[in-house]
Formats: C-alpha cells, structure tokens, sequence
C-alpha cells in the first residue's frame, strides 16, 4: 500500500522535519515497516553533505545483518580515507546511530567517481548527497525515525517522505524509500505502487552505467529521472515521458533543490490529495495526513489519471 | 410531472431482476425495509451533536448509534477531521450533517440516511449504499458511490476516477467533472456528469445509463452514445433540480450513453438445459 508525502513552503524557512513527522505519523496505517525522509534544508555555499550508511538496522535480528563495532569503525576509515583520496576535507561529521552518518565537506572533483567508490566499501550505501537535500530513512514509523535521527528542528523549505509496506522486496533500509537519484545532488524520489516492466527498464539504465543499490521497483524512477535530467531534459518533461514508459500502477513524488513534482499514471489506481495555497503546497495519499498540519478545515482535490504537476519553492 | 410518474413510459430500465434469479431485490419504498433488527425510532427535530476531535471511527460510528436510540434524528458531527470509515452502516432513518471533510469509505454501506457533508470525501464514499440521499458539497475521491445499489448520491465538485465502478441501482449526480474509467463495469444504475469525464468512460458496461453535460474524452469497450426522449429529459430536470445543482449546460444538450450489449456473451440457462439445447 505506502503512504506518500510532500510538503512544499514558498519563499519561508520553516520547520519542515515537524510537519513531514506529522504528515508520515498520519500515514502510518498505510505501512508501518520502514519511514523516510528526504529533506531540503538551507543550501550550502560551498561543499557538500552526504548522508550514507556502513550497515542495516539490526531490528530485525536476521543474523546476515548484524555486525560488529570492529567492522563498523573499519568501514568509517575506509570511507573517510577514500574521502581524502580523492581531495575531500570533510569539516562536519555526526552520526545518530553507529551505521548512519552525516558528513559536510568540501569537494571540487567527480562527484560520480567520488560516490561509486565510496560504495565499494562492503555494506556501505550513500543514501543522498546534495547542496540542500539530507535524506533520512530507518526501519519503524515516523516518531521513531524522526527522534532516532533528531529532525524534529530540521529547517528548511521542502520535503518528501515515504511509510513503507513492504510488498515487492525486503524490510531493511536499502529497501526504503525515499531515493536518491544518484549521482544527481538534491534529487529524490518517494512512489506509491508497482511498476511492471522494471526489469527491462533496468537493464537498459544498467548498461548505461547507472548503479541499483536495491531490488526495489521504486529505485528505477529516481535512476530514470536522473538519467533524463542528465540529457538536459526538464524535470516536468521528464515526468511526463514517464508516464509512457513506466508500466504498471503509480503515484509518484519528486523534489530537486527547488521543486516538487507529482505525477500519476494512466489508470489513476493510487492515490493523492492535494492541498494548495498561497503559502504552501502539501501533497499526500490521504488526506488526513495533511490534516495532521492543517487542524482546520481546507479545501483539497485529488489530481486525475495522467497528471503531472510541478511546484517552485 | 404526471408523466414521470407512470415507469412504462421512461425506457429506464428496470432495477428488478428478470430471468431465474431467486435473489430478491431490495426496494426502498417498502416499509419492511426499515424494519431492520435494532431498528431505532427516531424524531428528526431532535438534534445533537458529537464532537469527532478526539474520537475513532468506530467510537464516532457508536455514538451515532446511541444517539438514534434517545431518539435522535438529527446527528451533526463536528471536526471529523477527514478520518477514515465514519458514519458508516446506518440502516435507519437519520439525518446527518458532517461539519467538515471525511476520509477514506465515508457512510459507506447505509440504508436509509440522509447525509450532508460540508467538505470533501475520500475515496469509496458511500460504497454499496442501499437507500437514502448523500449530498458532498465539496469535491470526492475515486471510486466514489463503488457498487451502490439504490438512493441518490450528490457531489457539487469533481469526482475521481472509477466513479459508479460496478453500481448495480441508483443515481449518482456529479456537479463537477469526473474521472477516468467512469461508470466502470455498472450494472444498472444512472450516473449524471454535468462538466467533463476523462478517458475510458463507461468501459465494459453491463447495463445502466450516463447522462453527460460536457465532453466525454474517450469512450470505454462497449459503451455507445444513445438518444435521450422527453421524459428522460424531465426526469434529469427534476434530479439536478432537486440536488440543488444549476449545470452550465441546458438539460436537452445533455448526451445519454449506454451499454452497446456487444460484450453480452452469457445466457441464462441453466447447466442441464444448456445441455439440452447443445445435444
């Protein structure tokens, strides 16, 4: 099922990290296994923060996904000594829990070659880098993601967030939405459905040289994004040739540095609401989850089958 | 009116079965239909109100029901907050007035209520509805009156797609546009659209009609346009008249689409005289 969701501020810094927790607190029915985040704070002037991970949540006990301190601390040295390698001083760094991390540095290179080799440390997945974007995901609902990784003072303009039910690959954080549109900086994506020709599509993107970190069909639209942005095509273009060459059921939602984008296939079988204002655009499944923002009564709409839809900050 | 009084003469068709069914059909003048076990004897110039702030759907559903047995007639549900399954399973006289939006499978499965909705609906609002009269000021979600079996169901805005999916009776009136796939697999049943319908409109229709004001973006497998006579034009006059809708586009314009009876493949034998008729 998944619930989706996303919230966009016009022209105002505000606490986004509180209102996407009380959006994906409302959507919890919709998929209790994991939650999401990818979030827009102030962009940087210069440099760059990366969110990666070394491990998987260890929640679910399976022996494959444990592993000890030694092999933690192991994997950190050997991504902050690629870091070096490649002439990235990283001035910043914090982490929330022993296999998550949050590094801001200062880079002038590749940034492909920089984040291919990083993710050739064993278990070691880069989950977002960006000026602005920080990109949270772990296993459980939105309060506990949210208070495990401390967002709820995150400030910035816009977000999307994502409560998984796991139905087409495993419970685990490589699995979880959101994604992150790799190697582009500040694009995310959070979808809503099944897509049916995914492994012909990846197929095609694979020998193009695009990396699939996970078996999760939803990947494949933040790599096809990606790949279409790298041609030069504009984001609400390359939203609506989606609609034509992905198959299957879907709602989507995309955010770049300065955008949020909705799109909605053919058959119109997954749901979104719609809340827009003056001030401020909120996009969910159900509308109860804006409703967790907007305490009042509004007035929303669903967009129909086909429909792509693009918001500026 | 008189007219439209005598059934004969509005080549609607009729909601009761023909052929060998055993099914007995459910009827909304009879007053046995109100006769349902833990049937309430309500007044509705005695109003109440619940407060829905801090309440589950199924709290809200059971304050509604003890609200009926004092007597209540008349139910306002304050702030319910766009929340899921409110309202739903009333099969008593009632009139109730939602003070806001509702969620997903609003006053689904009710017999006899009449219902106001100050706000919009979720998807599957009012699905398998027996009787009584749904009115949503605002815009509804998909699937909206899904498998509705008889009373009138009134949306002022837009509706989503697969609006009327599978509705075996009754009349669904939309103000506003609709969505794709509208009118999907109906059985039996009128749905007026008095804006637009996007793609697939009436696909795989059994039976049924769709009256639109607007323009249809495609037709669906086996739906086709038909004539509209007078007495289906009076009729329309009187419904929008009564659901409080004004359409931009006069009544006599409305276009009228049926099933083209093309995909009719079944029959109605049974087993050993099939048997019969192929030997």
């Amino acid at each position: 099922m998944c619930g989706i969701a996303g919230v966009i501020n016009r022209k105002k810094t505000v606490n986004v990290g509180e209102q996407m927790r009380l959006m994906l607190q409302g959507l919890k029915h919709r998929g209790p296994d994991s939650t999401g985040y990818a979030m827009y704070g102030t962009p940087m002037k210069k440099g760059f923060v990366m969110r990666f991970k070394i491990s998987e949540n260890e929640a679910e006990k399976v022996k494959a996904v444990i592993d000890s301190p030694e092999q933690l601390k192991d994997r950190k040295t050997q991504v902050d000594a690629i870091l070096k390698k490649h002439g990235a001083k990283v001035t910043k760094q914090s982490s929330s829990t022993p296999y998550a991390f949050r590094y801001e540095f200062d880079f002038k290179g590749d940034l492909t070659e920089l984040a291919t080799e990083i993710e050739t440390v064993e278990k070691t997945e880069i989950l977002s880098i960006g000026k602005g974007l920080e990109l949270i995901k772990d296993l459980g609902d939105a309060t506990t993601v949210s208070d495990q990784y401390g967002l709820g003072k995150f400030m910035g303009t816009h977000g999307i967030g994502h409560t998984r039910m796991a139905t087409e690959s495993d419970v685990d954080i490589k699995s979880a939405h959101p994604y992150w549109a790799f190697p582009f900086e500040d694009v995310s994506v959070v979808h809503n459905g099944q897509l049916t020709n995914y492994w012909g599509n990846r197929r095609v993107l694979e020998r193009k040289g695009y990396r699939f970190n996970s078996n999760c069909d939803s990947e494949i639209i933040a790599v096809y994004i990606a790949d279409k942005m790298a041609r030069g095509i504009e984001l609400e273009q390359a939203m609506h040739d989606s609609l034509d060459e992905l198959d299957g059921v879907f709602t989507y939602v995309v955010a770049t540095k300065d955008q949020l984008g909705m799109a909605k296939d053919y058959m119109a079988a997954k749901p979104m609401v719609i809340y827009e204002s003056k001030d401020i655009v909120a996009c969910a499944s159900e509308e109860v989850a804006i409703r967790n923002i907007f305490p009042h009564e509004i007035s929303t709409y669903d967009p129909y089958e086909a429909e792509v839809k693009v918001w500026q900050v | 009116m008189a007219g439209i009084a005598k059934k004969e003469n509005l080549a609607f068709s009729d909601e009761n079965l023909t052929g060998r069914t055993q099914q007995l059909f459910f009827n909304p003048t009879e007053e046995e239909n109100y006769t349902y076990f833990g049937n309430f004897d309500v007044d509705f110039n005695k109003r109440t109100s619940i407060d829905c702030t801090d309440l589950e759907a199924r709290d809200l559903n059971q304050k509604i029901r003890d609200a009926m047995r004092k007597g209540y007639g008349t139910v306002v549900i304050k702030n319910p907050g766009a929340k899921h399954s409110l309202g739903v399973g009333i099969l008593n006289k009632l009139n109730i007035i939602f003070e806001g939006s509702l969620g997903y499978f609003g006053v689904g499965c009710i017999d006899g209520p009449t219902v106001r909705i100050k706000g919009r609906v979720g998807w599957s609002c009012a699905e398998n509805m027996m009787a009584g009269k749904v009115l949503v000021e605002n815009n509804a979600g998909s699937c909206f009156g899904a498998a509705l079996r008889g009373g009138d169901l009134i949306v002022k805005g837009n509706a989503g797609a697969r609006t009327g999916i599978d509705m075996k009776g009754g009349t669904i009136i939309i103000g506003g546009n609709a969505g794709a796939f509208t009118g999907f697999m109906m059985q039996r049943g009128r749905i007026i659209v008095c804006g637009d319908v996007s793609a697939n409109m009436g696909d795989s229709m059994y039976d049924g009609m769709i009256f639109v004001g607007g323009e249809v973006k495609s037709l669906g497998s086996d739906c086709v346009e038909s004539e509209m006579n007078e007495y289906e034009i009076k009729w329309l006059e009187q419904k929008l008249n009564n659901a409080e809708i004004n359409p931009k586009t006069p009544v006599s314009k409305f276009k009228k689409y049926v099933a083209g009876k093309k995909l009719w493949n079944y029959d109605n034998l049974e087993p050993s005289e099939r048997k019969g008729i192929l030997g």
